[in-house]
Parts: C-alpha cells; structure tokens; sequence
C-alpha cells in the first residue's frame, strides 16, 4: 500500500514508519506493544492514529520520537526515516539535535510535561538557547513571543509565573508555544487535548490546526476521539493491539469503513437515530498484550470471524487507493457498511 | 418529529407524577480560610449555587457542565456525603438534608452512587464477593446472613459478570469489569435512586457502550431513577430524558434532551453544543462553531450577576447587574415551541445556525 501512495504522489513522505515492532520485557512476560507498524506523514498533512488503550498508538510515537523508557522497552526491528534518514541507526547526538528543532512532540498532560520549579518564560527560552545559542535575555524576548502566538493574554507579564499558576488550557497552550518554538517539521500530538473540557479544547484545537497550516507541519495526531479525527484529520489508522487494521482518507473511512474493529467503534457511539435504542457495542475485552491471539487478534471480538481468522494473520489488503484494510473479509464489510 | 412529540408526551406523564426527588436552592460553599490557629474564613468556594430540579420516579436526568461546574458536589449532595449549606432536598417529601442517625440510614438505602474511577473506587484488599456484599453489612435486613452470597451472584450475574468470580480481587479485572462491579454493589440494596457521577469516562469507547447497554437494561428491569452526571453531551444525550446544563455552581438551563439538544436558548448551552467535535467528517464545513474566549472564572470569586457573562458574546450592562433566573424566557412564554422551557439568560433566544450533531 506503501508503494501505491507513493506513487501517486510527488513529494517523499517526511515521515515514514516502516514495519516498527517494539516489545517491553517485563517480569510477566514479553508484551508485544507494536507489531509492524507502518505509516507516513507529509509536509501540511494531519494523519491521525485512532486507538483504544493499549493498542500501542503512544508508544509507537515514542519509539519515533527516541524518548521509550527503555528497559523496558525495546524497538526490535524497523526503520523510521525522518526525511529519508533512518532515526533508529542515528547516533544520539545528531537524533537529538534533530528532536525539538525538526521533530517535536505534544503530550496530553501539560502538568506533568512541564518543569514544575521553571518558569514558563524560562521553559520556553531553554529551547533557543540550547539549540541556537541565543543568550538567555533574547531566549527571553522569543519566549514571550511565542507565548502572544499562542494567544495567552498578558504574555509578558506571565512569563515568569509557573506552570501551576495557569489554567489547564493555557498550559497546553505552553505545551503547543515549547513544540513549535524552533519550527519543526513534524509534530506528534499525543492526545493533546483529553484532558481539556470541550469549549476549551476547541480553542486549542482550532490553534493547534491554524499554526499547522502556518507552518506547512506534518501533523500525526495520537486519539482516541472519533468525534476529534473527523473534524482535523485528513487521513487515518486505526490501531489494534499492536497493529494497524485499516487506513484511509477521513471521508472513506466514515462513509464506509472497511475493517470490523473500525465498523464496531463508530458503531458504538451514541447517535441521534439510535436515541433510546441500544448501542452497538463490540464485544468483549482488547487482547493482553502478552498472550495476543492468533490469526486476526480481533476475531475473538469479531461478528465476522471465520475458521481462517483463528489461523491466518491478515496482511493489510488493498482496498482502493491509498485505503487498506487487515480483514480477511473486508469486501463483504465494505459492502455491508455500503 | 414524531420522536419530538413522543418526547414532549413523555415530559408531560413525568409532570403529573410526582417527583421522587425534589432539590430546591441547594447551596455548597466551601469555606477558604487563613491563619494556623485562629482560622479566619476569608472566603468561600461557590461549588454549588441555588441549585433546584426535580427527578422523576423511571426517569434518567442529565447533567452535563465543565469542570469545576459543581456537578460532583451536587452529587455527593444528594448522597449527603457532603452537607449543604443551604437549601433542601426532598426524597418524598422529606428533606434528607436535615436528616441524620437511623433516618438517614433508611433514606441512604434507597439512594445508591456508582462511581467514575473503578480503579480507586473498589477496595483492592477485598474480593468482589466482600465489594458486593458489604452494604449488605450495613442493612442486614436486605438479605439475611445465609442469604448473602446467593444474592452477591446474582448481582454479579445481573450485571453480566460470572458469578464463580466471587473470590477475585479488584485487579484480575479490566477498567469495564470493575464499572459492573461498581454497578452490582450499587444495586445490592434495591435502591429507587442511583447517582451516577462520569460512570464511563475512563472506559474505552467499545467498553462504554457496553455499560451503557447495560444500564438502560437495569433501569428498565428495577425501575430505577438515574442522575446521570457527564461531561460526554453525546453519551448524556442518549441516556438522558431531561438534561441539565450546569455553569459556575449554577443551571443554566433544562429541559427535555431534545429541548437541549435542538432548542437550547442559553449561550452557553449553544457554545457547549457547537463546541463538540463530531464523528462525521461531512459536517467539518457546513457548521458554525462557537469558540469561547478564555476560561471558567474562579468559583472563590464568581462574576456578579450573569456568571457566564464574562465569556458570553451576549453579554450587556444588565448581566452584570442582574442574576438571571431559570425560567421559560419570557420571548416564548405561552407559545408551543420546544424553546419554551427553562433558561437562566437575561437575552436567551434560540440560534439557529447551531443545531447539534451530539
């Protein structure tokens, strides 16, 4: 599917995951975390990584961004190349010139992100001093700069407050001025805002999409919101233990989806036609992931599975261009969903 | 249309029952104090405001609102876990607020909480068997001695767990599971009335509906009143028959779901409403989203008169001047529109353009 895409397309991916597996070795067992995962993001694009917990959506991430706590975790095999260069064989020093500068990162819980004993304006200053050896008193004045781009009112005058004196929506707005300090490329966003009450996750998603277009910025959106891939996203994965299950462009894969697991989850959340009714919810519990399934590891779930979703694995098929689906059955989905 | 007058036909049965629970003006504040030895109130959190409605006997009120709104004081009210500062609550009639020793006991029985946290709101140190069975402890009457373990499997199975997990720990069981262990110990006493405060909030989006499913089912089977307390509008939507929206301590506005959720005429209502992402990427273009500007004021030191008239768009000298009260507005007084129903706003009036998809 890899190659279709790239195909029909002139400029190289910024980001390419290739087959990346990563397993975390603990005293139970080894926990097969991400089992071949292979994505990519263009310059301008949004590609949002949909996923329940434990489907392995933030710790691919973190194996691309070089921040996985490791022991325990360990990437066992793949490539991740940032611009046609592979990250993993990189030597520290130039991957973490790399990191923050070309590729920066979101996290979801702004307070525990930031340095509780720094000030914000300081935080944030850190970042042009130590990659561009600004002096602390310019570092200073781009901080407070960063801080109006993100619209947090009085910026120069709260430079000097620190992280608990703000609101939870200001922070991540922190979060978002430390991330796109040094313009990079690429941001991974992993759930910015779940932690964020909806009016004021509207605010920072509307910033988050208006300084990506800005910036012409890779964007990899890490949720598990349906309701937030289809209002920013343009393309989509859906991960399941460890694995991808399908991608598509946002507007197929709501009008049509073409994997069970995909079906189940839009199926399950509340609608108006189905006020009063009971709600489609997919059966059962994800697989631990020490003790993944054979076969498809969602057919114990599946009101699809057959005899061979027990024994084969699923390889992602080609659906249509630019869309796949790691379903044995997934014409007869697609036709279903239709 | 015809699911609007079936809910409006609902409405009206409900208001010519009598409610089981009556809250009137319910005040929680907080107090702030200062100094070590002297402690000197200097102040007070406004958690919850004059709060008043009413939850019929088979019926499931939402209340959605922000965080930091007062909607899980309100529950913990109505638990009379906290004790209000004012203002009543009536379970037929009796106000539970002043109530306590063996009066509170037998109120107590018949209004059950199923908590949002099943990793820190079932004891890890006893078995599920011990979860269920202990209200059981507190009112023996409900089941005698002998009885008890037949009837912890029951609940268990009622709530679609094997009932041979009886001797398992809290931990053997993933975050859905424990939700059901939650709702079996609140159901243990047969109560009227269960408070549900963000029951699915931490569960993934297949678990929920799950738990979902499962509640409607128990509300039909045992007749059950839920407060429903969430900050999912879509998720409040679909259980709910009446919603409530809460502000800064405060309703702002209630109503019939379809009330709320197509008429609403409070600003806030609105901007909540359009602020919800919706799962159909169709509808990105064609919307209007209202993008608030700033944060929710402190409730230590809530904005006079109108609390949401520092973020409202509406907002004039009179919001400042004036609390608004909840009340039919009167620009629809009398008429026979679904925007006929409870607003706290000085200006409300329907906004067309905002029709939400929640």
């Amino acid at each position: 599917m890899h190659e279709a895409q790239e195909a029909t397309d002139t400029a190289a991916p910024l980001l390419d995951v290739r087959d990346l597996h990563v397993e975390f070795r603990t005293r139970d067992g080894v926990a097969k975390a991400v089992n071949g995962v292979s994505y990519s993001v263009r310059a301008g694009e949004t590609l949002a990584v949909l996923g329940e917990s434990g489907s392995g959506k933030s710790v691919t991430a973190q194996a691309v961004m070089g921040i996985l706590d490791s022991p325990p975790g360990h990437v066992t095999g793949g490539e991740v190349l940032f611009r046609g260069q592979d990250l993993l064989t990189m030597g520290g020093e130039t991957r973490r010139r790399l990191r923050g500068a070309k590729i920066s990162m979101i996290f979801q819980d702004a307070l525990s992100a930031l340095n509780p004993v720094m000030s914000v304006g300081a935080q944030l200053g850190e970042m042009f001093t130590v990659h561009d050896g600004m002096t602390r008193r310019d570092s200073l004045a781009k901080a407070v700069q960063m801080m109006e781009r993100v619209r947090i009112p009085a910026a120069k005058e709260r430079a000097g407050d620190y992280p608990h004196q703000f609101s939870g929506g200001m922070r991540q707005r922190i979060m978002i001025a430390m991330a796109l300090a040094l313009e990079p490329d690429l941001v991974i966003a992993d759930e910015p805002t779940t932690a964020l009450d909806v009016t004021v996750q509207a605010q920072v998603m509307d910033l988050l999409a208006e300084l990506q277009r800005e910036y012409h910025m890779g964007l990899v959106l890490i949720t598990h919101d349906l309701g937030v891939v289809a209002d920013v996203a343009d393309r989509i994965a859906v991960m399941y233990a460890g694995r991808i299950v399908e991608t598509a462009p946002v507007h197929d894969l709501y009008a049509a989806p073409a994997h069970p697991y995909t079906a189940g989850l839009l199926g399950s959340i509340p609608r108006l036609d189905h006020k009063g009714k009971e709600l489609h919810a997919i059966k059962g519990l994800p697989p631990s992931l020490t003790d993944i399934p054979a076969g498809c590891p969602f057919n114990p779930r599946c009101p699809r599975a057959q005899a061979i979703c027990r024994t084969d694995r699923p390889p992602l098929f080609d659906v249509a261009p630019g869309r796949a689906s790691a379903c044995h059955f997934w014409k007869e989905t697609l036709d279903d969903a239709g | 249309m015809a699911e609007l007058s079936k809910q409006a036909g609902k409405a009206e049965a409900a208001g010519q029952r009598e409610p089981i629970l009556q809250v009137r003006n319910l005040v929680k504040h907080f107090p702030l104090t200062q100094g070590l030895l002297l402690k000197k109130q200097v102040g007070a959190v406004k958690a919850v405001d004059g709060i008043s409605f009413d939850l019929y006997q088979g019926e499931t009120l939402g209340i959605v609102g922000e965080s930091g709104c007062g909607k899980s004081t309100v529950a913990k009210l109505l638990m009379t876990l906290e004790t209000a500062t004012s203002g009543e609550v009536l379970y037929k009639g009796q106000d539970i607020t002043k109530l306590s020793g063996r009066a509170l006991k037998a109120v107590r029985r018949n209004i059950q909480m199923v908590f949002q946290d099943p990793y820190t709101s079932l004891n890890p140190r006893m078995t599920v068997g011990d979860i269920i069975g202990e209200p059981f402890e507190i009112h023996p009457e409900v089941a005698p001695k002998g009885d008890r373990r037949k009837r912890v499997q029951e609940l268990l199975d009622v709530v679609g767990l094997n009932p041979e997990y009886v001797n398992r720990y809290p931990h053997q069981f993933s975050g859905g599971q424990r939700q059901r262990i939650g709702i079996a110990r609140g159901l243990a006493l047969n109560p009227e009335i269960i408070i549900c405060d963000e029951p699915v909030s931490a569960l993934d989006v297949s678990v929920q509906a799950q738990v979902i499913n499962l509640m409607e089912r128990l509300q039909d089977e045992f007749n059950l009143s839920y407060v429903f307390i969430a900050h999912d509008l879509s998720i409040v939507r679909h259980i709910s028959d009446r919603v409530g929206v809460m502000y800064l301590g405060k309703m702002a506005e209630i109503g019939t779901d379809a009330e709320i959720y197509e008429h609403p005429t409070h600003p806030y209502t609105q901007a909540l409403l359009s602020a919800v992402p919706v799962p159909d990427p169709e509808a990105r273009e064609g919307r209007e989203r209202i993008i608030l500007t700033g944060d929710v004021p402190s409730p230590a030191n809530p904005p006079s008169g109108c609390r949401f008239r520092t973020r409202c768009w509406k907002a004039e000298d009179k919001c400042a001047e004036e609390v608004p009260l909840l009340a039919v507005p009167t620009l629809y007084q009398g008429k026979d529109t679904p925007a006929a129903h409870a607003s706290a706003c000085h200006f409300a009036e329907e906004k067309p353009s905002v029709v939400s998809a929640a």
